[in-house]
């Protein structure tokens, strides 16, 4: 599906990130795999480190630290915000919504609208999309994403397939309506068939959880994890990226009417730096334009990927300069999104630790 | 073409003799993990990039294989 957004901009975007930091071969050795076969992957996926909270640390609490930093910074004015959208897959409760939770311990006003969302990969874009549709109404004026997950706890410690490369992490985006009539081109495609790519099997109303779904079983490539934590069929993931995302990123130009050498950056979702070389190859654009060095440096935090690798690789210089940014996020559902913006001189970009 | 194929298969898991096997997947020889390091061997020592679309396990299952792959890619025997 292609959509198209007129009048709206993104005004700033903060990741925040848990400083504890885990080193990918200080974990080597709970795999079933040898030592070195292991540190070759390293090379390969970009293994290295990553963030992941302390147990008890949850999405409110990295969203709520974040927000209190912009409002510190007189970043952000908190009378100001009409709604506040928070896309996760670990939300500190079934109920009620994280967002209210949010709102609650913010102390924000009552007049706006908070809204929780369930994506992961594609997450930033489902979000953004979320902010443009809610900004034509007349009475919302500036959309808070927040873009939250803590799923480290939910990977097997054994699991050599998602272990090294889940991490932590929170994003706040603040999108904004827009006198310029620049015109966002997006498109989104979804796909249920594959729910059971990426999935946490146990924990929910459908198989809650017992003694039986956590008791852990080894595959047939030797990682061992049980019901309760999640699972990615690594080759179909693989895969499912390679067929689709190119496709949709000459779409996207194709509607947009514009050459892929005139995008200043591809700022796609993070999974490992093999699978975005090879896109980045299949699209026919340098390695450089499609930074991967987000799992080396800080983890795979789903849908914080796409902020993160904003903030880390430009930084402040966003706030000086504006580029010509397309985004892409495949993953969990299966949903694939992107879209194609530009990013002019942001309020603040920037990338904070968690205290 | 052939012994440089079989010298990267032995570098990646030197456990095993590549050149006696009739599939490397079927005899538990190559897991996925090994295949995407060969991948990127191969990319780099024939100066070349295997498309994403190809990257299926059945395409590495044999020496015979993976040189069909390379000569698809333009590497001449």
């Amino acid at each position: 599906m292609n959509l198209k957004f007129q009048n709206k901009k993104i005004t700033g975007i903060l990741t925040v990130l848990p400083e504890n930091e885990i080193n990918f071969e200080d974990e080597i050795e709970n795999y079933n795999f040898s030592s070195s076969q292991s540190m070759k992957l390293k090379l390969v996926m970009g293994y290295n480190k990553r963030r992941v909270v302390n147990a008890g640390t949850t999405c409110s609490d990295l969203c709520v630290f974040g927000m209190n930093y912009l409002f510190d910074n007189k970043l952000l004015d908190k009378e100001t915000i009409d709604a506040l959208i928070l896309v996760t897959q670990s939300p500190d409760h079934f109920m009620p919504p994280t967002s209210n939770i949010i709102q609650g311990k913010l102390d924000l006003k009552q007049d706006m609208i908070c809204l929780d969302i369930n994506q992961g990969c594609s997450g930033y874009i489902v979000g953004l999309n979320q902010a443009f549709m809610l900004l034509e109404q007349e009475e919302i004026n500036k959309v808070v994403l927040l873009n939250a997950d803590v799923l480290s706890s939910k990977v097997s410690k054994k699991d050599r397939n998602s272990n090294p490369l889940i991490g932590d992490g929170a994003s706040i985006t603040i999108i904004e309506k827009d006198v310029e009539n620049n015109i966002i081109y997006g498109n989104i495609k979804m796909d249920g068939r594959g729910a059971d790519a990426l999935m946490i099997p146990a924990g929910g109303f459908k198989m809650p959880s017992t003694n039986e779904t956590a008791e852990l079983k080894e595959d047939k490539a030797g990682n061992l994890r049980s019901l309760d934590h999640l699972v990615m069929k690594g080759d179909e993931v693989f895969n499912f990226v390679q067929k689709e995302v190119p496709p949709m990123i000459e779409s996207l130009l194709e509607k947009a009417n514009f050459d892929k050498d005139n995008v200043d950056f591809y700022m796609f979702h993070q999974p490992n730096k093999f699978m975005l070389n090879k896109i980045a190859d299949k699209i026919g654009i340098p390695h450089s334009k499609l930074p991967s060095n987000i799992v080396e440096n800080f983890g795979n935090a789903s849908g914080i990927s796409i902020p993160t690798v904003i903030t880390h690789n430009l930084g402040k210089d966003l706030t000086q300069n504006s580029y010509q940014i397309c985004m892409a996020g495949f993953g969990v559902g299966l949903t694939w999104a992107s879209l194609l913006i530009k990013l002019e001189k942001l309020d603040f970009c920037e990338l904070i630790n968690y205290k | 073409m052939k012994n440089k194929v079989l010298n990267i298969l032995n570098e990646i898991r030197p456990e095993f003799d590549f050149s006696t096997s009739e599939n490397f997947i079927e005899e538990g020889m190559l897991d996925s993990f090994d295949v995407v390091s060969l991948v990127t061997t191969l990319d780099e020592q024939f100066e070349i990039s295997i498309d994403g679309m190809d990257i299926l396990p059945e395409n590495f299952s044999s020496v015979e294989k993976i040189i069909v792959l390379l000569e698809k890619n333009g590497v001449k025997a």
